[in-house]
C-alpha cells in the first residue's frame, strides 16, 4: 500500500499544529469580527474610519504577504514599542504566533462583514423587546442579539473557517511545523514530491470534511429553535 | 523604530517589473480558468451523474486544499515521474511560469465553475420554458439565452475572483517566480528593509485591487443596463 517511509507520524505531527493554528486564529478573528462589525454599526465616526481602513487594507493585501510583514516586520515593532519602556533585550516572535496574528486578522476583516451583515438582520423588536424588559445592554447584547446573530451568521463564518484552514499552509513559508513543511522535510529526504504532497492535499481535504460536518452540526444546533417553514 | 523609505523609491522600478509578471500571471489564469471552467460548470449541472460526478470531484479537490500545495504538487510533483521528464511535457513543466499557471488555472477553474453554475441556475425557470416553447434547440437556448443572461449576473462574483486571484498570485513567489511578493523578498534580502518594501508591495497590490473593483463596476452597469438603475445581487461564494 501506501510507503510514507515513516514519515507518517511527522505528517499527523503537523496536522496538529495545522488545527491549533486554524483553531487559535479562528478564536482572535472571531473576536476581531465582532468588534470591527460594532464598530462599522456605531455612531461614533473615527471608529467607523478604523474599522473600513482595517477591512479594505487587509482584503486587499494578499495573505502571504500580511504574513510576512507580521512575521518579518513585529520583532522590529514589538522592540521599538518596548524600548519606549525601557526594554532593550532581542524580541523575538515566533511562527506560530506571527501565523496567529496574520490568519486572525485576515479572518477578522472578512468576519467584520459577515457580523455586520448578521447584526443588521437582528428585527429591532428584538432590541425593543429586551430594553422593555429591564435588561442593562450589555445583558441584552449577550442574551438576546448574540445568540441570533450567531445563528445568521454561521454560514457565512463557516466558509471563512474553510478558507483560514486553507491559508494556514502559508505559514509554513515562515517555518512553522506544519503539514506543508513536513511534507517539504520528507520531499527532501525522500525524493517522492508526487506523493507526499498529494497525502498533505488529501490531508486538508479530510480537515475540511470534517470542518464542514461540524459547521453543519452547530447550524443545526443553533437553529433549533426555529420550526421549519 | 526608524523606516527609511528612501529604499522604496530606489527600487521602485524592480517593484514595477514585479507588478508585471504578476498581471501577466493573474491575466494568463483568469482567461485559461474561464475556458477551462465554462464545460466544467455545464457538466456539473447535468442530473446524470456518471457527467456530474468527475466535474464535482475536480471541484472538490481544488476547493478542498490550499493552492500552495497544488503548486508544489505542478513544480515539484511532475517532475518525480520519468515518464514526464521525457515526454513533450518537460519544456513547459521545468518552467516556474508555466507550473504557476498550470496550478493557478485549475484553481480559479474550479471556483469560476461554481459562480457559472450559480448564475446558471439563478436564471428563473420561465425564460428556459419560454425557449422551449418557441422551438429553440438546447443549443440555440444556451447560446441565445441562458449564457448571455449568466454573463450579467456572474460579473459581481466574478470580480470578486479575479481579485482572490491576484491575492493567491503572491503564492507564486515560492516557486522562485519574481512577482511582485517574489521581487519584494529578492529586494529585503539585499536591503534588510522588510517593512518598508512589503509594506510598498501591499500599496501596489490594494492599487490593483482598486482598478478591478473599477473596472468591472463599469462593465456591470454596462451589461445590466436594461435592468435600469436596479443591479443584481448575486450572493458571495465566501
Amino acid at each position: 500500500m501506501l510507503d510514507l517511509h515513516g514519515f507518517g507520524d511527522q505528517l499527523l505531527q503537523g496536522a496538529s499544529i495545522t488545527i491549533q493554528l486554524a483553531l487559535c486564529s479562528l478564536a482572535v478573528g472571531l473576536v476581531l469580527g465582532l468588534l470591527g462589525a460594532s464598530a462599522k454599526l456605531s455612531n461614533i465616526k473615527p471608529l467607523q474610519w478604523i474599522a473600513n481602513f482595517y477591512t479594505t487594507i487587509i482584503r486587499g493585501v494578499p495573505e502571504l504577504l500580511t504574513v510576512l510583514i507580521i512575521y518579518f516586520g513585529a520583532t522590529t515593532v514589538l522592540m521599538s514599542i518596548a524600548s519606549v519602556f525601557g526594554y532593550e533585550e532581542y524580541i523575538e516572535i515566533g511562527p506560530f504566533a506571527a501565523g496567529v496574528t496574520a490568519l486572525g486578522l485576515t479572518f477578522g476583516a472578512y468576519a467584520t462583514e459577515v457580523f455586520r451583515g448578521a447584526l443588521q438582520a437582528i428585527p429591532k423588536g428584538q432590541h425593543e423587546a429586551a430594553i422593555v424588559l429591564g435588561m442593562s445592554s450589555q445583558r441584552k447584547f449577550f442574551r438576546i442579539i448574540l445568540p441570533q446573530v450567531w445563528r445568521v451568521a454561521l454560514p457565512g463564518i463557516g466558509n471563512l473557517f474553510l478558507v483560514l484552514l486553507k491559508d494556514t499552509a502559508l505559514v509554513s513559508v515562515v517555518g512553522l511545523e506544519d503539514i506543508m513543511r513536513k511534507a517539504n522535510v520528507a520531499v527532501s529526504n525522500t525524493k517522492e514530491p508526487f506523493l507526499f504532497y498529494l497525502v498533505a492535499a488529501f490531508m486538508y481535504l479530510a480537515l475540511t470534511i470534517v470542518s464542514m460536518a461540524v459547521v453543519h452540526f452547530l447550524e443545526k444546533r443553533a437553529s433549533r429553535g426555529l420550526s421549519r417553514g | 523604530m526608524e523606516l527609511d523609505f528612501s529604499v522604496v523609491i530606489e527600487y521602485f522600478p524592480r517593484l514595477l517589473t514585479g507588478t508585471w509578471m504578476t498581471i501577466k500571471l493573474v491575466l494568463l489564469s483568469i482567461v485559461l480558468g474561464a475556458l477551462v471552467a465554462l464545460p466544467i460548470a455545464l457538466a456539473r449541472i447535468s442530473k446524470n451523474w456518471l457527467i456530474s460526478g468527475v466535474p464535482f470531484a475536480f471541484i472538490f479537490f481544488f476547493r478542498g486544499t490550499p493552492l500552495l500545495v497544488q503548486i508544489f504538487l505542478v513544480y515539484y510533483g511532475a517532475s518525480q515521474f520519468e515518464a514526464v521528464r521525457e515526454s513533450f511535457m518537460w519544456p513547459i513543466l521545468r518552467e516556474p511560469f508555466w507550473c504557476a499557471i498550470i496550478a493557478f488555472t485549475l484553481n480559479t477553474s474550479a471556483y469560476t465553475a461554481e459562480i457559472f453554475r450559480g448564475a446558471i441556475q439563478a436564471i428563473p425557470e420561465g425564460e428556459v420554458e419560454a425557449c422551449k416553447v418557441i422551438g429553440m434547440t438546447k443549443a440555440q437556448m444556451y447560446r441565445r439565452i441562458l449564457l448571455p443572461r449568466a454573463f450579467g449576473i456572474v460579473l459581481p462574483a466574478y470580480g470578486n475572483e479575479i481579485i482572490l486571484m491576484l491575492k493567491a498570485s503572491a503564492l507564486a513567489s515560492t516557486i522562485t517566480l519574481l512577482d511582485l511578493t517574489g521581487m519584494a523578498r529578492t529586494i529585503i534580502a539585499r536591503t534588510y528593509t522588510p517593512i518598508e518594501i512589503f509594506l510598498a508591495a501591499g500599496g501596489i497590490y490594494l492599487v490593483i485591487s482598486i482598478l478591478v473593483i473599477y473596472i468591472f463596476r463599469q462593465v456591470e452597469k454596462r451589461q445590466n443596463r436594461y435592468l435600469g438603475t436596479l443591479s443584481i445581487k448575486v450572493p458571495d461564494k465566501g
